[in-house]
């Protein structure tokens, strides 16, 4: 009780929580449109809205380097590769009628049963948490860098392996082998 | 900024790209419900390194980590779909069910009998021909 007495309450937001949730509302009703859209080029320009509006979630949120990355790999590379997917796969352009398939209802009642369960935890668990934004900020390139280059080189040089190997795998995947053809 | 905020979005996204998963038939827009799944971790992990203050920044260190594992997951992801695509004709994951377990046949799928008739290709694709008889040929030399 002293706790929820002495947090800021949810009826006087303040500019930052604002812009957030708006943000956040353009980004949730593009996610929606991304899924449920029966055209497939649309649902990846709407997936370009999605990432859009998370990397100013993460600016908000004071991650600015996150947010640039975020733009860089997922709305440059990541959207465009998945649209070259649809072309090489002969998507239909326009409405397809099968976009869905026939356990959509399932699907739904799962999605909904998982949203409220977890909004639910979500909500009862960090009602009075408040993060605070001021001071320095948390996630500028400067402290990105320092930490990454600092604590965390192993893994990231593990990772660049990863990926290495990852794109010489989709490579190897996708050449036509000379006796196939 | 209250910490539910980020929280609730990142929960009600990562909904989202469920039913996505459960509910897309085509292998690619399957692929992007999942990102949009990651998407969600990748936020909640930013909110709450930025409420805990942490000196590692461990969180965005692992969001950083998470969004270069994401682009290697959709790169496999796409070759492997472009190759079902080239070899069945389709990118449905509905029919795809080689492995699936229907629970009428017993035994293992003979290719060439009858079982090869549901691994059939779509019909709009020129390869067809070409994949059904690749098909039972395969099984032969198996």
């Amino acid at each position: 009780m002293n706790l929820a007495a002495a947090h800021p309450g949810f009826l006087s937001p303040t500019g930052v929580e604002v812009a957030f949730v708006l943000v956040g509302l353009a980004t949730l009703g593009a996610a929606l449109l991304t899924v449920t859209t029966r055209q497939l080029v649309h649902a990846a320009l709407w997936l370009v809205v999605a990432l859009g509006g998370l990397a100013v979630e993460y600016l908000l949120l004071t991650a600015e380097f996150i947010a640039w990355v975020q733009v860089l790999i997922y709305v440059g590379s990541v959207v465009v590769l998945l649209l070259f997917g649809l072309m090489l796969t002969k998507a239909p352009i326009g409405r397809s009628p099968d976009a869905d398939s026939g356990n959509r209802w399932v699907a739904l009642a799962v999605a909904v049963a998982a949203a409220g369960t977890l909004v639910w935890v979500v909500v009862d668990a960090f009602r009075t948490t408040w993060i605070d934004l001021g001071g320095p900020a948390q996630g500028s390139t400067e402290v990105t860098g320092a930490i990454l280059f600092r604590h965390w080189v192993l893994p990231f040089e593990a990772l660049s392996v990863l990926l290495l190997a990852a794109l010489v795998g989709a490579i190897v995947l996708s050449k036509r082998t000379g006796r196939e053809r | 900024m209250h910490l539910a905020y980020p929280a609730v979005l990142a929960v009600l996204l990562f909904c989202v790209g469920l039913y996505g998963v459960l509910a897309r038939r085509n292998a690619i827009l399957v692929l992007m419900s999942v990102e949009l799944m990651l998407n969600a971790v990748n936020l909640n992990l930013v909110a709450f390194d930025v409420w805990l203050r942490d000196t590692l920044h461990a969180g965005q260190a692992l969001t950083l980590f998470t969004i270069t594992i994401a682009a290697a997951e959709i790169g496999i992801g796409l070759a492997i779909v472009l190759l079902v695509h080239r070899n069945r004709g389709t990118s449905d994951v509905d029919q795809l069910t080689d492995l699936a377990d229907t629970g009428t046949e017993p035994g293992p799928v003979h290719f060439g009998g009858p079982g090869s008739a549901s691994i059939a290709p779509g019909t709009d694709n020129p390869d067809e021909t070409t994949a059904d008889q690749a098909l039972p040929a395969r099984g032969q030399t198996a």
